[in-house]
């Protein structure tokens, strides 16, 4: 075992990668550079050139034209879609994950909701899994009482989720799952969620602007967004790229492109131009000899954050309500 | 002080507990636990009356405490829970005027478990003594307020269980008189079109599905057998002769008294202040000679077995008389004034019985969908009187973990929290197994070097306060 992994090693620091992404973000050319530890300047640069760290060109501006769907990425998971619920598979990181990230949503969304009955701490609540894929999260929030819709665009992962879920008349009930774009369920489902989780999702997509505008759009005012996703750092690089796809295989390699990956930084700024403020943001780390996942002080990989839909439309003029948490400072920002 | 014989049986019962977190399963242990279901054929579907959170397979003491446990824990509250058992059920309205024969003692940690209940004695001191040498040591717990253990009937510990769960019956269902006769194992992975829990026949013909099967169907366990777990065990050539035993004249009767013979430990837990249960493990050919005799033979022979001496030796006597000097000596405050057991007049009215003893333990307490608790996972000799409280201690780490996964929303039947469960069981039923069998092999011979060896420990340790503290302390978990 280890011998394969050290040949891995020697080929990983030399070749290419075997999944080459064909659409990104960012317009520029220089995304399919060689991807070797001796690139780090390459990366350097690419970070600078960020469009996105250039300012608030992008307040309070709406676009619905440009669609979240990246039809690279919905290639890559339909290869991988029967293999969801192999718990030492692919997938298993995504199921050690559930440790970190059901509490983490359970627990904000008690802070704001109450329990609302014992047992079933969730009961009443709607939320939506946004890149549900099998079915891995949408699972254990149905069994804590939520009222659950799972989307993805790949549709043999929804059908794997629902035949999972068939079996148990608990999960029947309360998790539903439907093969759409997030656009699409916007349309239909205006302020009907009182939450939202989008988890190791965003760095699949293919417009976060849009991405965020649809959330705005399903959420109820005072919902939660929950997302989980990867920081864009060298240390992110190196350890979420290298590490994790070609030295270690954690993730099939591939699966992950450094350059949609967002910093937490960024990602606030988007949310807080579309209407959300940050309630917290956590730094997580995965232990490849455990497989478990810990919470740790440093966002520097990935992270999880949590957001809220303002109940009220940002106006020029006006005074930002006080934050709903005690923890945030408040905010009296006048615009003269 | 209690009052005896005559209390009322209190029903209340019970605690949940909270808590801990998890490991990933690797691969090569996934593969060593799975095993494949026996038939493939059936329908993919399951009608929803059948299927249940958790079954609990053996209602004695320990699966019955099961059932109470996970039904009164806060998050498993909606959860459907069924108990099977084969005998019937067990009601008493008022404690009977007689004790019967078989009893546990039950320490602190299991007290708090089963708490609520009115207790029929409580042991404030246990006395052990060798009968080769004059080597004694007492724990007592003088200088502490709380009792070292509770001496109870099985028959009220699993009637007060049964009250109790009558008032569960919204979600925890129970079924007496039911045998199961087959255990259908799911696949440990998601295979299509095969239903992914576990499937229990009735002998009536009904199955059942299950999320968790629980097994705590005693030291024969089908569950165990079926899953194919592989248990060490051994018997021990010896038999338990228990009955309940009246005391010539009243005393305070708060100190269980164990000797040690060289044919096995006999030993007297105090009931009330006029009766004592008795539990004497010797060979199979001397328990029934015991059985046979009449009473007064009967109470002779546990007489003289508590107060002869005919198995010292000069040399054993010498050696622990100089030593017990030498430790005055050195710490002169250690060694009470020694207390002399009851001596016996009859017995109760019941006859007496005899069970042959063993020791086993499961190597695995878990598999997929699967958990085995109290003497289906570990058998031990009565003689430190753990048997009961090992399995206790059980039923109340796997609520607290069944509870904790249920609040993360987690599958019950899935590994990780399993394994957790194993674990953390493991580590702490192995070391007093072990403990409780070494000191059978110890005391079961007349040689004169074991005996120095024991006389010396028993002595040091008993002018040893801590150390006894710290015994008492790990029992009483």
């Amino acid at each position: 075992m280890y011998s394969k992994k050290l040949a891995r090693l020697a080929f990983g620091l030399l070749a290419e990668p075997t999944f080459k992404c064909t659409l990104t973000r960012s317009v520029s050319s220089r995304v399919n550079a060689v991807r070797t530890l001796c690139s780090w300047t390459v990366c350097l640069h690419h970070r600078r050139k960020n469009p996105l760290s250039e300012g608030l060109t992008r307040l309070n501006v709406r676009t619905v034209s440009q669609t979240t769907l990246d039809p690279a990425e919905v290639r890559k998971f339909q290869a991988m879609a029967s293999k969801w619920w192999d718990l030492q598979g692919e997938f298993a990181a995504l199921h050690s994950m559930n440790d970190l990230r059901v509490p983490f949503i359970r627990d904000n969304l008690l802070n704001v909701h109450g329990i609302r009955q014992l047992g079933k701490p969730l009961a009443g609540l709607r939320i939506l899994d946004v890149g549900c894929g099998g079915g891995v999260l949408s699972e254990p929030l149905g069994r804590l009482g939520a009222d659950v819709r799972g989307i993805d665009p790949v549709e043999d992962s929804v059908r794997t989720a629902e035949l999972h879920s068939s079996y148990d008349p608990d999960l029947r009930e309360r998790v539903r799952y439907q093969a759409c774009t997030l656009e699409e369920l916007a349309e239909e489902e205006l302020e009907g969620f009182h939450a939202v989780v989008a988890s190791e999702v965003v760095e699949h997509l293919a417009d976060l602007d849009a991405f965020a505008s649809c959330c705005q759009q399903v959420l109820k005012p005072g919902g939660s967004l929950f997302i989980t996703t990867i920081n864009k750092t060298n240390l992110s690089y190196v350890f979420g790229i290298v590490a994790a796809e070609q030295l270690l295989r954690i993730v099939p390699s591939g699966t992950h492109d450094w350059e949609k990956f967002v910093s937490p930084e960024d990602l606030e700024r988007l949310l807080e131009s579309f209407g959300f403020y940050v309630e917290a943001i956590r730094g997580m780390m995965y232990n490849p000899l455990t497989g478990a996942w810990s919470w740790q002080q440093s966002t520097a990989i990935n992270y999880a954050l949590h957001a809220i839909k303002r109940k009220e439309e940002p106006q020029p003029g006006q005074v930002w309500p006080e934050s709903e948490n005690l923890d945030e400072p408040g905010r009296a920002t006048n615009y003269s | 002080m209690f009052t005896f014989a005559k209390a009322k049986l209190a029903a209340v019962l019970g605690i949940g507990r909270q808590c801990v977190a998890l490991r990933a399963l690797n691969g090569a242990q996934a593969v060593r636990r799975g095993f494949a279901s026996s038939e493939r054929d059936e329908e993919p579907s399951t009608s929803e009356n059948e299927l249940f959170d958790i079954i609990i397979s053996g209602g004695g003491m320990v699966g019955t405490a099961m059932a109470c446990s996970l039904g009164l824990e806060p998050n498993l509250a909606g959860k459907k829970i069924l108990l099977l058992e084969a005998g019937h059920k067990k009601e008493m309205n008022r404690v009977p005027e007689t004790y019967s024969t078989r009893v546990s003692s039950i320490s602190p940690g299991s007290a708090t478990l089963l708490s609520g209940m009115d207790l029929c004695s409580f042991l404030n001191v246990l006395s052990v003594w060798d009968a080769c040498s004059d080597a004694l040591i007492t724990f007592d717990k003088e200088n502490l307020q709380d009792e070292m253990a509770y001496i109870v009937e099985n028959d009220v510990i699993v009637a007060a269980l049964t009250k109790q769960l009558q008032t569960l019956s919204d979600h925890v269902e129970v079924q007496y008189r039911t045998k199961v006769v087959k255990y259908t194992w799911p696949h440990p992975y998601h295979v299509s079109e095969s239903i992914p829990w576990v499937q229990v026949t009735l002998a009536n013909g009904k199955t059942l599905h299950t999320k968790l099967l629980i097994g705590a169907d005693g030291p024969n366990s089908m569950v165990r057998r079926e899953a194919g777990i592989p248990t060490v065990k051994w018997n021990y050539d010896q038999s338990a002769v228990v009955a309940v035993l009246h005391l010539s004249e009243p005393t305070e009767n708060n100190v269980a008294w164990q000797r040690f013979l060289p044919t096995g430990p006999i030993a007297m837990l105090p009931l009330s202040d006029t009766e004592s249960s008795l539990v004497w493990s010797t060979s199979h050919q001397h328990a029934e000679e015991l059985l046979q005799l009449d009473e007064e033979s009967f109470v002779d022979a546990i007489n003289s077995a508590f107060w002869s001496n005919e198995n010292h030796s000069e040399l054993v006597e010498t050696a622990g008389s100089l030593f017990r000097m030498a430790l005055s000596v050195l710490m002169p405050d250690s060694g009470s004034a020694r207390q002399l057991p009851p001596s016996v007049a009859g017995i109760g009215p019941k006859s007496r019985v005899m069970f042959p003893l063993g020791m086993g333990h499961a190597t695995e307490y878990i598999r997929h969908r699967v958990a085995i608790i109290g003497d289906a996972a570990h058998r031990v000799h009565p003689l430190a009187g753990q048997g009961a409280n090992l399995g206790f201690g059980d039923v109340a780490y796997l609520t607290k973990v069944l509870s904790q996964a249920a609040f993360n929303g987690k599958d019950l039947g899935a590994m990780q929290h399993l394994l957790e469960f194993e674990t953390e069981r493991q580590r702490h039923n192995l070391p007093m197994m072990a403990a409780v069998d070494l000191m059978k092999r110890l005391y079961s011979t007349n040689a004169a070097p074991m005996v120095l060896l024991r006389t010396f420990g028993l002595q040091a340790t008993n002018t040893l306060p801590p150390l006894k503290e710290q015994i008492m302390a790990y029992a009483s978990k």
